[in-house]
């Protein structure tokens, strides 16, 4: 596994840029408590506001990130992260 | 033609029309069901309750969804500028009625909700005055809901889960009250002025709606007769301020859309069509039809603190983004409105304005965040004062006995 801050400087947010079809991460809000491990678990499209909660990139998540993605789904220990095949939960 | 439709006939001071002045005046619908959806489309016409979607798509979603379904009046009017829904519902009940009667039978819903906030008491016993006067195959379909006094009673997943609960607050979505509302029904929410428009598209039709439509608006602030006006779509500010007696100041700018919308330079406003479509075009929204001009001797930064503050006072409080997003824009704004500021205060309003929309379930930070983003372009002078001074550009010494 990379260490993640060079993950982050690799850029990969193209993906979303370049409206690829594919899963978007969705934050259920209400569920969601600050804890951070999504923003640790995947830097490139997620990163912690100045009260810890998460500030999602829009769109879809490229395919080379998509197993870091389910990672970070997986671990939320609140289930506040969900990978969605249309994108529309936020 | 008379410039009024949504609130045509007898005195508005007379109080509530009676169902036989309402039925002789305008007869019954021509369009229903699918014929009355293929019209609202026409008509493009949008909800009025402030988030401004399309009509005839929300009825369609609705009737294409499996049954049973359900139809929510919404007349919670929790913004605190807003006044036009409680009198549309005091004064032309029936009209409301017909439009949710129409909604539930294009929709196939057996069953209409009238959901009024609990502070519009007037408003109420009007409706419920009117459902009397109601056939009974109508009135055994309808029933009543009052939600707490809040700014975010009105929101729709909140209303939906304080009819299932008892609780309005906002919920996660997906599912959308048209995919699961009421009871886990398919629901459509639809705010009473948006629902008498449709009521009348049912009897006048889609273009009629296009060429010749109204809404209302309540024009408040520095005006010389504040109240609710119906006007024509696509009139200027300029035109409803003055309707509202003019100017009752000199004007520095000007709150388009409520406490969910934003502030206008007064240089740049009175041109502005009220119409939701061109509107948007240029970059603003109308919002529920708030017109507040904001006079030259009061201080934009503390104004906009306080509709902040009041904002994150009523945030549900579920989402962190909201909680403390909304609060800390509010302290902040507080503090530079107070000559208090600290040297990266507009750097973090800017950036706060930027992260908190699109991150709570509702769209409650959204709204906040808008206005503030407004406000740092619109009174970036007086922000620059305040920062730099500690002083505000609108004091002014009072003149002698001045309140």
């Amino acid at each position: 596994m990379f260490e993640p801050s060079a993950r982050r400087r690799q850029g990969s947010l193209g993906g979303a840029r370049f409206g690829r079809s594919g899963p978007s991460l969705g934050i259920d809000r209400i569920r969601c408590d600050g804890r951070g491990y999504c923003a640790e678990l995947l830097p490139e499209l997620i990163r912690l506001d100045d009260w810890g909660y998460p500030i999602v990139s829009s769109g879809p998540v490229p395919d080379h990130l998509l197993e870091h993605a389910r990672r970070a789904v997986a671990t939320c220990p609140l289930l506040a992260i969900r990978l969605a095949a249309d994108g529309r939960s936020r | 033609m008379s410039l009024l439709s949504l609130l045509d006939g007898p005195d508005l001071r007379g109080g509530a029309e009676p169902v036989t002045s309402h039925l002789a005046r305008l007869g019954p619908s021509l369009l229903s069901g699918a014929a009355l959806i293929d019209a609202l489309e026409q008509s493009d016409l949008r909800g009025r309750g402030g988030a401004g979607f399309p009509v005839g798509r929300k009825w369609r979603s609705v009737a294409a969804r499996p049954g049973p379904r359900v139809v929510i009046a919404n007349g919670a009017e929790g913004e605190p500028l807003s006044f036009k829904d409680r009198l549309l519902m005091q004064a032309r009940p029936h009209l409301v009625l017909d439009g949710a009667l129409l909604a539930a039978g294009a929709v196939k819903a057996d069953q209409i909700i009238l959901y009024i906030g609990r502070e519009h008491s007037a408003a109420a016993s009007a409706m419920l005055h009117a459902l009397a006067e109601r056939p009974a195959r109508e009135r055994r379909r309808i029933r009543i809901s009052r939600p707490p006094v809040a700014y975010i009673s009105g929101e729709e997943t909140a209303a939906v889960q304080f009819i299932n609960r008892g609780v309005a607050l906002p919920l996660t979505v997906p599912p959308r009250p048209f995919e699961a509302g009421v009871g886990g029904r398919p629901t459509l929410v639809q705010n009473v002025e948006s629902l008498a428009t449709a009521a009348l598209i049912g009897r006048r039709g889609g273009t009629w709606y296009r060429s010749s439509g109204t809404l209302l608006v309540t024009v408040t602030g520095a005006v010389t007769r504040p109240g609710v006006i119906e006007t024509w779509l696509g009139t200027t500010v300029a035109e409803v301020v003055e309707r509202a007696g003019g100017r009752a100041a000199s004007i520095q700018a000007l709150l388009l859309g409520g406490y969910f919308g934003g502030w206008v330079a007064a240089d740049d406003v009175w041109e502005l069509p009220l119409h939701p479509e061109r509107l948007r075009a240029t970059g603003h929204a109308l919002g529920c039809g708030v017109v507040a001009p904001l006079p030259v001797d009061r201080c934009g930064v503390a104004e906009t603190a306080r509709i902040v503050s009041y904002l994150a006072g009523q945030s549900a409080g579920q989402c962190g983004p909201c909680v403390f997003g909304l609060e800390a824009i509010a302290e902040t704004l507080r503090r530079i409105a107070m000559g208090l500021s600290r040297p990266d205060d507009l750097a973090r309003l800017d950036r706060w304005g930027a992260e908190l929309p699109g991150r709570g379930a509702c769209r409650h930070p959204d709204g906040g965040a808008g206005l503030v983003r407004s406000a740092l372009s619109v009174f970036a002078d007086d922000f620059a004062h305040h920062q730099e001074r500690r002083g505000c550009t609108a004091a002014r010494p009072l003149a002698v006995g001045a309140a």
